[in-house]
């Protein structure tokens, strides 16, 4: 079962490797994990997809709050939430593959950020498993490399989440 | 001999980096540290001749995480280690794992290579925050001058508070070297990310206090959160007003007094029998300052099943970790015991206090002081006379293996912080070391260490440490020539095929001898006790080669991963006897 948890991070040397470094000792699996800033100067936001159940779900976050540099944690499971995954995906253009490849393209909402002269290059945004599906759709028309951010995700509605000063 | 040219002053001052750490350690209380020098944490060594520092030369800084950590668990204080970059830091590895497991408050300041060399493989460079990353609570790497300050603060800060642990400093060489106008800032330390602690809610005491009055048969679970939180006080008050037995575990003995009527005894895989049964029959567990380790749970699967549980921790992550709990609180014990003892009302169990006093008799008869001298040595025998001598006021510093279950089974502990041994990380060699560090730490109490003789030749360099610094630690080599707990398991799991386990040690007398200190032999159970009595009135340290049957095991034992009352019992009197002659 996947898990998203979001962590507020203080933005120092090493943080991001504390961070990792807890998921493998404890022995979970990462799906993926972004890290990025905020609005806040010093706080950095990472994301994480664990595989596990929802014991350990709340083990991990148990073993994040006592890294010194994590300032909070939401696990979002069962929270409305808006999850994104960005995907750019390198095709081979052979000719007659062309068209189909353009109508997958139209389909899915794909966007050309490139043209070479044997290859295209597509950026497919959107949930998770939207991005499995086209890709899915490109894999037999030939996809020659591929990059995928991992998810981002943030609760819906005016609830938001920052780093509250705790003493 | 420790003149002072400078003064630790409140005044804004110019300081070197190096400077600027021995003003903090002194402003963070330490008179004590344990160390060894080198290149990279030279202008500190350099440095600390002009401040009022008692520094102790190890001879491996194992010897100096060992000592610092005995030295904290003895004093509640924060215990310091200090040495060089590279093979220096990573000599303290062990004993910063050892801290960790056993949450023990320590701060360890390495020299690191200059600033601009790190990352290039420089002579004695390593990336000692990489490795003690996983076995920390937090560690810094200080490139700054300026940054030297909050870090050892911050230090000192984390290793004691909240559930304590092991904090390292690394300074670079040339942060050391710099200057800077300094000043000491003693507001309190606040950082953003750091909680360490937690309240209890009112509907969890509620909670708390509905289980606890509905139970017939309750057990308390006391471990070293007790002496942690300073909740002895609370814990009596608790146990006596509700009536409710309490087992401890090896790191809780001297929480509660073993001589008190409602304490039970040790738990787990060497625990008395009746306090496994007793906590397998239980209707409620009240885990206090406790993580069910796997060597007090046994099979997770099959461990109090018919008992709720209640389990407090200042430390969120060892709730529901590995035994799910019906009323988890996070918060400190003393604190958390207070507001219980507010709403709880007195409770009588005199029916299961009967039953489980009844299953002791099944006990007494195997118990190996009550055989007859039949001429051979059992260590039993040797830290029974040990406790009765001392009158169980002694601090003992155990190492790990068979001496360490029969320390714990047969020392009573009447007093907090008076057992000190590696429980967690079960390290051996710990013990002379950490027992240097707890009588500088409690310089008027006696300290036996008590080792096998494996454990003692991992560490034995640092009886020259304690014949320089004058330091009076009695030491029992528990002296069976095995590496006991091993040959045990290989006894009973690997049918006797002891691999590697039998053991050739020096003559500790004359290795005694040879450092100036005095040394002893006992191989008879009658003179055990004047030798036990000549040691502790002779000066400076002395060490007592105790030669025990080599092939005497540990009961009872519940084999590792099975059912906590499925426990191995020692044979009946008639049959060990028998035995023991046999193998003459």
């Amino acid at each position: 079962m996947h898990h998203t948890l979001v962590a507020l991070v203080e933005d120092k040397p090493g943080v991001l490797n504390r961070v990792a470094n807890l998921f493998r000792r404890r022995a979970f699996n990462i799906e993926s994990l972004t890290v990025g800033r905020t609005a806040e100067p010093g706080v950095s936001r990472m994301t994480v997809v664990i595989d596990s159940d929802q014991v350990s779900a709340h083990r991990v976050t148990a073993y994040l709050y006592k890294l010194v540099n994590v300032l909070q944690v939401e696990d979002l499971d069962g929270v409305p939430s808006v999850a994104r995954d960005l995907a750019l995906v390198k095709v081979a253009v052979a000719g007659h593959d062309r068209a189909n490849l353009l109508r997958v393209v139209d389909e899915t909402r794909a966007h050309i950020v490139d043209t070479g002269e044997q290859t295209m290059t597509l950026e497919i945004t959107g949930e998770p498993p939207h991005v499995d599906a086209v890709i899915a759709r490109l894999a037999p028309l030939g996809i020659i490399e591929m990059v995928r951010t991992g998810q981002v995700a943030m609760r819906r509605g005016d609830t938001a989440f920052s780093a509250v000063m705790h003493t | 001999m420790y003149t002072t040219h400078v003064t630790l002053s409140d005044m804004s001052i110019q300081r070197t980096g190096a400077q600027i750490i021995w003003e903090c350690l002194g402003r963070e209380g330490v008179r004590t540290v344990f160390g060894y020098p080198g290149g990279a944490i030279l202008p500190a060594y350099d440095a600390m001749l002009d401040f009022p520092i008692r520094h102790v030369l190890v001879r491996h800084e194992q010897g100096a995480s060992h000592m610092a950590d005995g030295y904290a668990r003895a004093s509640g204080e924060v215990g310091v280690a200090i040495a060089t970059s590279g093979p220096g830091a990573t000599n303290l590895v062990t004993g910063i794992a050892t801290a960790q497991m056993d949450s023990s408050p320590i701060v360890c300041i390495t020299g690191q290579v200059p600033g601009k060399l790190i990352g290039y493989d420089a002579f004695q460079e390593t990336d000692i925050c990489g490795i003690t990353l996983p076995i920390t609570k937090h560690n810094y790497l200080v490139t700054r001058v300026e940054d030297i300050t909050p870090a050892i603060k911050e230090a000192f800060h984390l290793a004691k508070s909240g559930r304590p642990g092991p904090v390292l400093v690394d300074i670079t060489k040339d942060a050391q070297q710099a200057s800077m106008e300094w000043e000491w800032d003693d507001r309190p330390v606040k950082m953003r990310g750091y909680r360490p602690t937690g309240v209890a809610l009112k509907s969890e005491l509620q909670a708390a206090a509905d289980l606890i009055r509905a139970s017939r048969k309750p057990v308390i679970l006391a471990g070293q959160g007790v002496m942690q939180s300073g909740a002895m006080k609370e814990l009596r008050a608790f146990a006596e007003l509700v009536d409710v037995p309490v087992a401890l575990t090896l790191l809780g003995l001297g929480g509660f007094p073993a001589s008190h009527p409602l304490s039970i005894g040790m738990m787990g895989m060497h625990g008395e029998s009746w306090v496994n049964h007793a906590i397998q029959e239980a209707d409620l567990l009240l885990a206090f300052g406790m993580r069910f380790d796997d060597r007090v749970t046994g099979n997770t699967k099959t461990y109090g099943v018919n008992a709720k549980k209640i389990h407090i921790d200042i430390d969120p992550s060892e709730l529901n970790k590995n035994i799910p709990a019906d009323v988890a609180i996070v918060g400190d014990l003393r604190d958390t015991l207070r507001d219980l003892l507010d709403i709880l009302e007195p409770a009588k169990h005199r029916q299961w206090l009967k039953y489980i006093a009844s299953m002791k008799g099944d006990t007494a008869v195997r118990d190996i002081q009550a055989l007859p001298d039949n001429g051979h040595l059992y260590a039993a025998h040797v830290i029974n006379d040990i406790w009765r001598i001392t009158e169980g006021k002694a601090i003992v510093v155990t190492d790990v293996g068979q001496h360490q279950m029969w320390e714990a089974q047969y020392y009573k502990h009447e007093t907090p912080r008076s057992l000190i041994t590696s429980g967690g990380l079960g390290t051996m060699g710990f013990a002379l070391p950490a027992a240097i560090g707890a009588k500088m730490a409690r310089p008027d109490t006696e300290v036996w260490a008590i080792v096998g003789d494996g454990g003692f030749q991992m560490t034995q360099a640092e009886l020259c440490t304690a014949a320089q610094e004058n330091v009076k630690v009695n030491v029992a080599i528990i002296n069976n020539g095995f590496l006991g707990m091993v040959r045990q398991w290989q006894e009973f799991f690997y049918e006797r095929r002891y691999a590697a386990t039998p053991l050739r040690s020096p003559d500790f007398v004359k290795l005694a001898d040879a450092h100036g200190l005095l040394g002893l032999r006992v191989d008879k159970r009658s003179d055990v006790s004047a030798i036990v009595q000549r040691a502790r009135d002779a000066e400076g340290t002395v060490v007592v080669d105790f030669r025990v049957e080599q092939e005497d095991s540990v009961y009872p034992m519940v084999p590792a991963g099975a059912d906590l009352h499925a426990m191995i019992r020692r044979p009946e009197p008639s049959v060990l006897v028998e035995t023991a002659e046999d193998s003459m």
